[in-house]
């Protein structure tokens, strides 16, 4: 570790990867999903029964439409829900679907997202809030803290939480670039709880520096503060890893076994855990050493 | 030892009272059985057309973003979660007539979604056409005489009600209604230019009064005083206050549909669900040893606590809210990971055990704390500001992190000191530390 000497290759990890998650969203973007940006409604019926939803899905997914969302109707028919249809894909969709010989369309409709303006305004507001107050809360809890003050703590979990989610958005644009996944609610969902969660790493980081401090000062022995914060990830990385581990082995399960749709979700926020664990050390505690340094210069 | 003894016996029996009642309950489909989210059950279908006719095409879409969160609102106060609302235009083009499609899981009466639905009302001020009759021949009111005005429900802001000042008998309930700036502009204006003239408020389509309008208003507020009782006028305003339509809807179609997601989702969900906890607690048990067990155990209650809170409350479980579980039993393990390794460090330091043990609770608690009230921080908000699926995985997650707080702290610290460890022996030791090492 030793983090006084080496406090340079600290930032190499995650300033590299926050540089490609910015390139990436840069470069590709994020595609909205139908949830977001709208799409097109079909509502088909087969007279003589309707063949298996599995087997819909099946042939729906395979025409590179984006997503297609299938959805049993009455005794025999089916709605489907996907993006805006140019004339040439509704007429692949059709003969999919079996039309005219089999099936007959009901209705085909435009539908506007289920995710109104007004959520994603409020999106912005909830991360704005949580933002500000994980900065108020975790001030608060650390002003007993001998030093830095206790504000430091707070914007440095903050920084950190920011990096925390720009990974994980970063690879979500280089998977929309590459199998076209697209942004749903799930996907902010994800974003919002890696907010939550990834803090915790950084908390128990902090935690420690606080109680080591607080011993030195009883034991009345100068440390310098990177040896502190040093000592500090030292005593914590198992632990740190091991919380982590805890999640991530939940969320591969869920990735890999879970249901389809939860399935981007899951690696979202697999993601996110794995770039909170390493930016708690590479991260918090080598920008709370530096930022102690240059105040005191 | 014997009061810790006691109450870990107690906290078993009580789990598995909980169990049972969560075994028996499901699949019955009654009052406790779990409720499944739209996406996973399925539910109701309804269209509704929306009469935009009177409107300008500019005040088209704005309209129809209020018609959407009203009714969303509407729906998600009867109690049915995580409902779909969404708004469509009929034609490939996007010419056609504007509809709002509103999807309500496991609901199988339509009749009653639909009458719950209908009790929007429709809140329209019109004037009076000049010259024009404003009753047929038989009586009967005649709508051509009146002319909109433009101010609907969609300005409504809040609406509260009155008594007015006679005798207690003779007191008649009114409806005070508060309308938001732009109505009040609006409002201004038309009674600043109607002076003299009467103002109808119409209700459902039904003239309710028409006050003469003495002077310009300013205040951005207006009386409805019908002949209502006191319980009527209180459940106009209830029903006023969940949002008045903009425009006039008509149901067009009712359908049950399927699952979005279906049995298939459900199933992988609790397979994922049931593999992540056996892996989890196999390395909890092989990692932690004896406080590893331990943490198992609690993580076991913590389930069967969640399960019986999502049926007595009951939260609706979607494919969201299932992740939401499932990622919270990985966070609910977390605390005991954290107790463990102080309780390591703690008998490394030469403590007997039960002394090691407490110091270890109480060392932990601090980052338990602090990283759990981040958590709580952040569920609340997005449950505050989320929408039908965000609020139902906050609610989730969030009794996920104070149900586990509870069952991290507690019930392990209570077992753990329950078993009576003698670090004397090597064989307790063992069990007690932690890692590859012994």
């Amino acid at each position: 570790m030793n983090i006084s000497k080496n406090i340079g290759y600290y930032f190499i990890l995650p300033g590299l990867l926050s540089i490609l998650a910015v390139i990436a969203i840069g470069l590709w973007g994020l595609k909205p999903g139908i949830d977001l940006a709208g799409g097109s409604l079909l509502e088909v019926k087969y007279p003589a029964g309707r063949p298996a939803i599995e087997l819909v899905r099946e042939k729906t997914s395979a025409l590179g439409l984006g997503e297609v969302r299938v959805q049993p109707t009455g005794e025999e028919g089916y709605i489907l829900r996907q993006r805006n249809l140019t004339v040439a894909e509704k007429e692949s969709l059709e003969a999919t679907l079996g039309m005219p010989q089999t099936a007959e369309e009901v209705q085909f409709t435009s539908i506007g997202p289920s995710i109104g303006q007004e959520l994603m305004s409020k999106a912005w507001i909830a991360i704005s809030l949580v933002v500000i107050l994980t900065i108020l809360f975790i001030a608060f809890a650390f002003r007993h803290a001998s030093k830095p003050s206790s504000w430091k703590y707070g914007i440095v979990a903050i920084v950190t939480l920011l990096h925390d989610i720009l990974i994980p958005t970063g690879l979500f644009a280089l998977l929309g670039h590459m199998i076209g996944a697209e942004v749903d609610a799930l996907f902010i969902v994800a974003l919002l709880t890696i907010l939550g969660i990834s803090i915790n790493d950084t908390i128990v980081v902090f935690d420690r520096i606080r109680e080591n401090l607080r011993l030195n000062d009883e034991k009345r022995k100068h440390e310098e503060f990177s040896e502190v914060v040093d000592r500090s990830i030292r005593q914590t990385i198992a632990r740190s890893i091991n919380t982590s581990m805890t999640v991530i082995i939940v969320l591969l399960f869920l990735y890999f076994l879970g249901p389809e749709s939860t399935a981007n979700f899951a690696l979202t926020l697999t993601v996110g855990m794995i770039a909170g664990t390493y930016s708690s050390i590479f991260l918090a505690a080598p920008l709370l050493v530096v930022w102690e340094k240059f105040s005191h210069k | 030892m014997f009061a810790l003894r006691y109450w870990s016996v107690m906290i078993l029996i009580a789990a598995a009272a909980l169990a049972f009642f969560v075994w028996r309950t499901t699949g019955t489909d009654g009052r406790f059985d779990f409720k499944l989210g739209l996406d996973l059950s399925g539910g109701t279908h309804l269209v509704y057309s929306a009469d935009t006719g009177k409107l300008s095409s500019a005040q088209i879409a704005d309209s129809l973003q209020t018609l959407r969160e009203v009714i969303e609102r509407r729906v998600n106060s009867f109690g049915v979660s995580e409902p779909l609302v969404q708004l469509e235009q009929g034609g490939a083009l996007g010419q056609g007539t504007h509809r709002l499609i509103v999807e309500l899981p496991g609901v199988t009466d339509v009749d009653e979604a639909v009458r719950l639905i209908g009790q929007t009302p429709l809140l329209e001020f019109k004037l009076i056409k000049e010259g024009a009759s404003t009753t047929d021949a038989a009586g009967n009111l005649n709508p051509a005489a009146y002319v909109d005005t433009g101010l609907t429900g969609k300005y409504l802001s809040t609406a509260a009600l009155q008594f007015g000042n006679g005798q207690a008998a003779l007191a008649q309930p009114t409806v005070l209604v508060t309308f938001n700036s732009e109505g009040a502009k609006l409002f201004a204006k038309i009674t600043g230019d109607n002076v003299g003239k009467p103002l109808a408020i119409f209700l459902d389509n039904q003239l309710v009064s028409a006050p003469t309008i003495q002077e310009k208003i300013d205040g951005g507020s207006a009386v409805i005083s019908g002949n209502y009782s006191a319980d009527e006028a209180k459940a106009l305003v209830r029903n006023l206050n969940l949002g008045a339509l903009p425009v006039p809807i008509n149901l067009e179609s009712t359908q049950t549909i399927g699952a979005t997601l279906g049995d298939e989702a459900l199933h992988a969900g609790l397979v994922a669900g049931i593999f992540g906890f056996v892996v989890l607690s196999l390395f909890m048990i092989f990692w932690y040893r004896l406080p590893g067990v331990v943490a198992v155990m609690a993580l076991i209650i913590y389930s069967i606590m969640m399960l019986a809170l999502f049926k007595l409350i009951p939260v609706v479980l979607t494919a969201a809210g299932m992740a939401g579980f499932i990622l919270s039993i990985g966070l609910a393990v977390d605390a005991n990971v954290l107790i463990a390794e102080r309780l390591k460090e703690e008998l490394a330091a030469g403590k007997k055990a039960e002394d090691a043990i407490r110091e270890g609770f109480a060392r932990a608690w601090l980052a338990i704390r602090d990283s759990n009230i981040a958590h709580i921080i952040a569920a609340v908000i997005l449950f505050w500001f989320g929408t039908a699926l965000i609020k139902g995985f906050a609610l989730v997650f969030g009794l996920g992190v104070i149900v586990s707080m509870l069952s991290a702290i507690t019930i392990s610290r209570t077992f753990l000191l329950a078993l009576g460890v003698n670090e004397q022996k090597p064989l307790s030791r063992f069990l007690l530390r932690s890692g590859l090492r012994k």
